[in-house]
């Protein structure tokens, strides 16, 4: 396999004296995509925050290409093509889609303004490709179903040529119909070579999209594991009880760690 | 949905033709509203709401409101209050009278052509910076803008005093008082150019960006829809320029001016008043931020970070840059009203400017600006002035008692926040 595309090494970082993440150590690869799994509060969110510069870490490194990169701000990570789809969707309700697209990268015209026609223009080729029924294009994007909003966000993502996708929950507000779009998304993403972060509650989703996936449990990794090479069964085991079966690779948050400390 | 409606072959129902011509229904409510108000006073002043001359005074009062008013809209659409706007024009009314009484008379010599300019750079300078100062305690210390403002209304409506050691400064600047209103006219001539101009570039602007989106294949509106909206537009920016104009300049007084350039008055004569400067000052100030508010990036980001500051954040907006800077920009605004205030007046006295940043707050509101955040224009706010000083106005001409006028203000402000709510309820905006 080549180099990692991601690597998180020792990431930590504490609100409070809260260790939300305790050195925990994930990478990616081009062409696939590692699920993250836990409870609420386990500490995907936190972690992802980091790399997509929501957040910054207290310790650790993030190595893109081999290379240690410094990320502090939401824009020192689009400046690597780490782009995000997040639980929130982190959409401004009162603009329309393409505001929202070009959000903090709008084109101007020579004279320095806003274009909005061009950006409305771009939006509409990448709709007619990602959601070809989209047509409110002048409404508000609160005006907007879950999916079409969705549609949007992920839109965003696409458009500025990521070559890391962190998607977190990108299917929980979607109907049938529309999770097949993202799942369909997801592949044609993945021969494209990028890599994904697939944040998700959902085994099903999981062992459907995901190549790997990575198991957190307060804080700390329980374990990584190929998802040939794990059953359902085990997966839950890991996220509920922190047991590492025969076929990860156990974690420091495993549960032969947690019994020893307390 | 509304894409086939438009471009869709049908005869033109009522619906449609609303539609087609892609009007802002809000703000046709409100013109409507101000339309049967103009005309319920007209009627009860019998006939003397609606004349040349009280048109004419309306909007001279309207402009120190309404040149504030557009700067509140970005304050409150950012979900910011400012409560000391009428305080800092009074700080900055009384630096820019010490300045162009005291300091710049004995540099440059008194009267000098120079002075008014200076004087309202140095004020649009102090009100930026003390906005600036305002907006970064916001912004960077995380203190409430609703305290700091309301600190701010207590602080400079003293520092004020403390510059004019509680003295009325004046008489100001020839040239500065020009543009407090009747004492600084265009003329007939100057403003039908200013109205033909005025109607040129607004067709053009529709022209291009028609052009525009047809060159993009979006769907545009019907041609006759088009030929609806320049013909209203031509016609309202025209009659207002013809009503200014019809307002004639008092015998007397046009006497006086003929005799002080070495004159006759000829038999028969008259003058009219044309556009004020100040309300030439208003109209470029309503441009200039309502292209800041369209076309700009920071206006983009103003709105997205009212209607989501989160998702603002997370796309690299520097919102607390942001909140210095709408702060700043709101700073020198109640600057440029300062100087139309005080030179409205003559002179700068210790109580200009109290209560405005009440009467500002209720026209940005009254104009539509949800103190949500995330929604708010400018020509709303610059109409909800206008609304705020013809009923004040008008109730005057009446003969309303002033006790009953302040309740009938108050509670047509609830009112429309009211109607406000409702009509977002109905068509879910």
């Amino acid at each position: 396999m080549d180099a990692p595309l991601v690597e998180l090494k020792d990431m930590c970082i504490s609100f409070g004296g809260v260790r939300a993440v305790d050195h925990v150590s994930v990478d990616l690869y081009p062409g696939e995509v590692v699920g993250l799994l836990g409870h609420n509060g386990a500490g995907k969110s936190t972690l992802i925050k980091m790399l997509s510069g929501a957040y910054k870490s207290d310790s650790g490194e993030i190595r893109i290409n081999g290379k240690e990169v410094h990320i502090h701000s939401p824009r020192d990570a689009r400046a690597q093509n780490i782009e995000t789809i997040y639980q929130t969707l982190a959409l401004a309700d009162n603009l329309d889609a393409a505001s929202n697209m070009f959000l903090g990268r709008e084109l101007t015209s020579p004279l320095g303004f806003v274009d909005d026609d061009a950006m409305e223009a771009e939006t509409r080729k990448i709709m007619g490709r990602l959601n070809p029924n989209f047509k409110k294009f002048h409404a508000p994007v609160k005006a907007l179903s879950g999916g079409q909003r969705q549609s949007v966000a992920i839109a965003r993502a696409v458009y500025f040529n990521a070559k890391i996708l962190i998607m977190d929950e990108p299917t929980a507000a979607l109907g049938v119909h529309e999770t097949q779009m993202v799942a369909e998304l997801i592949e044609e993403l993945k021969k494209q070579g990028l890599g994904i972060f697939l944040i998700s509650h959902d085994i099903h989703d999981v062992f459907q999209l995901c190549d790997r996936i990575a198991v957190m449990k307060n804080g700390q990794l329980v374990g990584t594991a190929k998802t040939t090479d794990v059953t359902d069964d085990d997966v839950l085991g890991m996220i509920i009880l922190g047991k590492c079966p025969a076929g990860a690779t156990p974690g420091p948050g495993a549960l032969v760690d947690e019994a020893a400390v307390g | 949905m509304s894409d086939t409606a438009l471009s869709g072959p049908k005869g033109p129902t009522a619906r449609n033709i609303f539609a087609a011509l892609q009007l802002d229904t809000r703000l046709l409510g409100m013109i409507g509203a101000f339309i049967v108000l103009c005309l319920a006073f007209n009627v009860f002043t019998d006939g003397r709401f609606l004349t040349p001359r009280n048109i004419f005074n309306l909007t001279i009062q309207t402009v120190s409101v309404a040149i504030m008013a557009t700067g509140m809209v970005f304050v409150i659409v950012t979900r910011h209050i400012d409560l000391s706007v009428g305080s800092l024009l009074a700080t900055v009314a009384a630096v820019m009278a010490v300045v162009q009484t005291d300091i710049l008379p004995s540099m440059l010599g008194l009267g000098h052509q120079g002075i008014w300019i200076i004087a309202i750079v140095i004020g649009v300078i102090v009100g930026a910076v003390i906005g600036a100062f305002q907006g970064w305690m916001i912004g960077y210390l995380g203190i409430p803008a609703f305290i700091v403002t309301l600190g701010g209304l207590l602080v400079w409506r003293n520092v004020a005093w403390f510059i004019t050691s509680g003295q009325t400064i004046g008489p100001l600047d020839e040239t500065f008082t020009m543009i407090g209103g009747i004492g600084g006219t265009m003329g007939e001539t100057a403003s039908w150019v200013c109205g033909l101009v005025a109607v040129v570039a607004a067709v053009w602007l529709q022209v291009a960006s028609r052009r525009r989106r047809s060159a993009h294949g979006f769907p545009v509106k019907p041609a006759w829809a088009e030929f609806t909206m320049g013909a209203i537009t031509t016609i309202a920016i025209l009659g207002f320029v013809w009503v200014l104009n019809s307002y004639d300049i008092p015998k007397a007084r046009l006497k006086r001016i003929f005799e002080a350039s070495g004159e006759t008055l000829p038999e028969g004569l008259t003058m009219g008043y044309g556009i004020p400067y100040s309300v030439l000052l208003l109209i470029m100030v309503a441009v200039v931020m309502t292209i800041i508010a369209r076309r700009t990036r920071l206006g983009r980001y103003i709105f997205a970070t009212g209607g989501n500051p989160d998702a603002a954040e997370l796309s690299g907006i520097n919102t607390r840059f942001l909140t210095v800077k709408v702060f700043a920009l709101m700073g020198a605004l109640a600057a440029l009203a300062g100087a139309v205030a005080a030179a409205r007046l003559g002179f700068s006295t210790n109580d200009i400017g109290t209560l405005d940043e009440l009467r500002v707050i209720a026209a940005a509101v009254i104009g539509g600006t949800a103190l949500a955040g995330g929604v708010g224009t400018i020509y709303g706010a610059i109409l909800g002035a206008l609304i705020m000083q013809s009923l004040q106005s008008g109730m005057a001409m009446v003969g309303v008692d002033a006790p009953l006028q302040n309740i009938v203000v108050g509670t047509v402000l609830v009112l429309a926040v009211l109607v406000d709510i409702i009509y977002r309820k109905r068509t879910g905006d």
